[in-house]
């Protein structure tokens, strides 16, 4: 055994997130840590790293008792950890982030032997990146690369990845892949944590299960045979898999998207010439890396922003300049990208927040005052049909789990029985029971004839949902395509900006009409 | 004419110093993402202090490392409310202005009498530089000044050095730009932002001290007069560059050396106005100068761990 945590207790004030774990990785496997949001993945592993000291437990390396008070000693034995939200620092060049903080630096710094040392490096293990490139210049792929050398260079022998794919786009996660088994060929360890079963499947060689702060249990991946046991281990229940979706017939055009462009105040144009409509009855959904326009797309369509060209027609009549407040009267639901920024106000209620939407109902007033025990009482059952897991209507939005706020806000948007649902992002980084129940809901809007607008950068989801699916790059439409002539390849080759072989613009006008 | 271009620039390097010295020195603040306010109170402290250690120690140097160790014990106590109990930067800033400008009213009247300062001190005396002190216009200006001068224009691009090159450098930039980056990297994001404080404040107080005898050779209330805003300034227009803080100060102060001049010539502008140049300038460079700049991420914002 290469690494033996044992009895592992780490408490935050009342909250336990890990309760008695144990947990032995053997040298040069790649070990996964499966679990939901909140299982205490991280937090077990940013003990390991020197983030935070554990309240108990013992952790072993190589039979050795070793005690990490900082991320320093953790560094110094040989374990690195690359955080789901990386520690770069964007302003810097990579071989200064290399190099940042190592104790072997004299005074003043010898960039260009690190450099040189970088290289070898990244020639060994294929992992080339111009150590003179600013990193905020770099894709999210590279700038992982840069995480993984970081590690490297200070000669980790345990890798600790938390939820490396997260950002990553199919041919990406691909190479990470081939990355991760060039590591372990090499005499690494990896540790990969991950709540997609699929990605454990294809690289891991053993499985630790956590849920709620405990292991569930340990397995190799070789005597998985059923994804669905794992996913019923991993969330503690039968959870369905698939998402049940019948034909349903699209009816009238909702939204039609002509020509539209869009530049921004800095002058760069972030949308190029979209064309598209979406009828009652169907899901359009809309794949493409961060940053490829869907943003200052949905913008223009819920009137946050003003197209600079083109004409957006909502139920038939142009609401390119409609105000928002006029876009939402014509029943336009929005789920935004960003829950915490966009969507709620943490600090207020849920029934506060849930008021947001309805503050001009009739029956919610009287004489201009609200008449609170009236709108407690239909909130009260809002959040019961929406299973919404609360002390009560008047608990703060910050108080819920990612997961609830969600359904909170699908709640309210869904409340009003839209004509067209744009939903941006809907379930990131929610755990796969809220993910599937806020997928069903969706479906249930189109089923009960609402056009809907989904945003994904998952393609699972894109293709569990999708009706037809329009992939974006560099604030262009790819293609359009019916769901049932896509895969993820092909999904994954148009999103880095590839027409894949055999397919050309005739299928991507077929696909838009 | 020449006469005319040699006083001119002889007291905008004079006029500029104290702007560049504390501009240096807050640089490196700003840097690991602390803004100091506060640098307008200990110049103000340091400018006292400077004159009350060179009027009881008969010694200018003497008088200006009192300085210093003042600037640097009022630093800590910033650095103490703002890194440690994480107080919001700004409002701790203004605590520290408004403390020092009562604080050096008093202590001035405490020491020196209500009647003011009459104490004859030792002050800062040109140092004309041989040989390069003979050549025409810039002999008479750049090379016949006094020490702080010179320190001034040699260390920034010493310090631009250090801050692009050095390993301590290179930590408190990262700090400024991302501090749980630095801090899962082994580093002491408060250990960064304490010293970079501590040397901020020392500057501050050599700023101060030289104001008051290198400029003059008395202590008079107030008489800072925004100089460590201007620095702030400074630091923005300088794109948080030592060396842009040499140039942004050169700039402020060959508007206040101009707003010198012209009153001196009997302009028929009121002087109210002439006296409004340096400020007008300072708010005109900020407002061109508006690109993307190296301000720090984190500017501003208290670090809590985990």
């Amino acid at each position: 055994m290469l690494l033996e945590m044992e009895h592992v207790t780490k408490r935050f004030g009342e909250l336990v997130a890990n309760r008695d774990v144990s947990l032995s990785v053997r040298a040069g496997e790649v070990h996964a840590l499966l679990g939901e949001n909140g299982a205490g993945k991280t937090t077990l592993m940013n003990i390991l790293s020197g983030m935070y000291a554990a309240d108990e437990g013992v952790i072993r390396l190589n039979g050795e008792k070793i005690v990490i008070n900082n991320a320093r000693d953790a560094i110094a034995k040989g374990i690195g950890m690359v955080h789901q939200h990386f520690m770069l620092v964007p302003a810097l060049t990579v071989i200064e982030n290399v190099v940042l903080g190592l104790k072997e630096n004299k005074h003043f710094l010898d960039l260009r032997g690190a450099a040189a040392r970088l290289n070898e490096l990244g020639d060994k293990f294929g992992l080339a990146v111009d150590p003179w490139a600013k990193v905020a210049d770099l894709s999210i792929g590279q700038q992982q690369r840069v995480e993984i050398l970081k590690a490297l260079y200070r000669d980790a022998q345990l890798l600790i990845l938390d939820e490396p794919t997260a950002v990553l786009t199919p041919q990406e996660v691909e190479s990470l892949f081939a990355m991760i088994r060039t590591l372990t060929q090499e005499g690494l360890t990896i540790i990969f944590i991950s709540h997609k079963l699929m990605e454990i499947l294809g690289i891991c060689d053993r499985c630790t299960v956590l849920r709620r702060g405990e292991v569930v249990q340990t397995i190799d991946v070789a005597d998985i045979t059923d994804k669905q046991h794992l996913a019923n281990m991993m969330v503690g229940r039968q959870v369905d898999l698939h998402v049940q979706k019948p034909r349903v017939t699209p009816g009238d055009e909702v939204l039609k998207l002509d020509d539209i462009c869009y530049t921004d105040k800095d002058g760069a144009r972030r949308v190029k010439n979209v064309s598209f409509a979406i009828r009652r009855g169907e899901i359009l959904g809309i794949c493409g890396i961060d940053g490829s326009g869907q943003s200052q797309l949905v913008e223009c369509i819920t009137g946050l922003a003003h197209a600079t060209q083109g004409s957006v027609t909502l139920n038939g009549k142009p609401s390119n300049q409609m105000p928002t407040r006029e876009i939402l009267r014509h029943g336009v639901s929005h789920i935004p990208e960003d829950r915490h920024r966009m969507a709620m106000v943490g600090q207020l209620s849920i029934n506060e927040n849930l008021l947001l939407m309805t503050s001009a109902r009739k029956d919610f007033l009287c004489h201009g005052l609200y008449r609170w025990k009236a709108i407690s009482t239909y909130n009260q059952k809002l959040c019961e049909d929406y299973q919404i897991k609360a002390q009560g209507v008047s608990e703060p939005m910050t108080n819920l789990s990612g997961g609830n706020q969600q359904k909170v806000i699908v709640a309210r948007e869904m409340d009003r029985h839209p004509n067209l649902l744009i939903a941006m992002h809907p379930n990131r980084g929610l755990d796969i029971g809220s993910t599937k129940y806020i997928q069903g809901k969706i479906v249930e809007a189109r089923n009960n004839g609402a056009a809907v607008l989904l945003v994904s950068g998952d393609l699972e989801e894109i293709m569990d949902l999708s009706d037809r699916i329009a992939v974006m790059y560099n604030g262009r439409i790819m293609a359009v395509m019916p769901q049932q002539s896509a895969t993820i390849d092909k999904l994954g080759l148009l999103m880095a900006g590839v027409m894949p072989e055999g397919m050309n613009e005739h299928i991507a006008t077929n696909g838009a009409s | 004419m020449i006469q005319w271009t040699t006083n001119f620039l002889a007291s905008t390097f004079l006029i500029s110093t104290p702007i560049i010295l504390v501009g240096l020195g807050i640089v490196f603040s700003e840097r690991a993402g602390v803004i100091n306010i506060g640098a307008e109170g200990l110049m103000l402290i340091g400018a006292l202090m400077g004159v009350v250690g060179s009027w009881a120690t008969g010694s200018v140097i003497l008088g200006t490392l009192i300085a210093m160790l003042s600037g640097v014990f009022f630093s800590l106590i910033f650095a103490y409310l703002t890194v440690s109990l994480r107080a919001n930067q700004v409002v701790a800033g203004l605590a520290l202005n408004i403390f020092a400008g009562g604080f050096t009213v008093v202590m001035n009247r405490l020491i020196f009498g209500v009647a003011g300062n009459a104490a004859k001190i030792d002050v800062f005396n040109t140092v004309p530089i041989p040989v390069l002190k003979e050549i025409p216009i810039v002999g008479a200006s750049l090379f016949s000044q006094p020490l702080p001068v010179y320190i001034a224009l040699i260390a920034a691009p010493l310090l631009q050095f250090y801050l692009m090159r050095s390993n301590p450098g290179l930590k408190i930039r990262a700090v400024g730009e991302n501090p749980k980056a630095a801090d899962s990297l082994g580093i002491s994001v408060p250990a960064v932002r304490y010293m970079t404080l501590l040397y901020a404040g020392a500057m501050a107080g050599f700023a101060g001290a030289f104001v008051s005898m290198g400029q003059v050779s008395f202590f008079s209330e107030g008489m800072i007069a925004g100089k460590g805003y201007m620095a702030l300034a400074a630091v923005v227009f300088g794109n948080y560059n030592p060396v842009g803080v040499l140039m942004a100060g050169l700039v402020f102060g060959s508007a206040e050396s101009l707003q010198y001049r012209l009153q001196a010539s009997g302009s028929p502008i009121p002087y109210q106005f002439l006296l409004m140049l340096p400020y007008i300038i300072t708010v005109l460079a900020l407002c061109v100068y508006h690109k993307k700049t190296n301000r720090p991420a984190y500017s501003g914002q208290p670090y809590h761990k985990g």
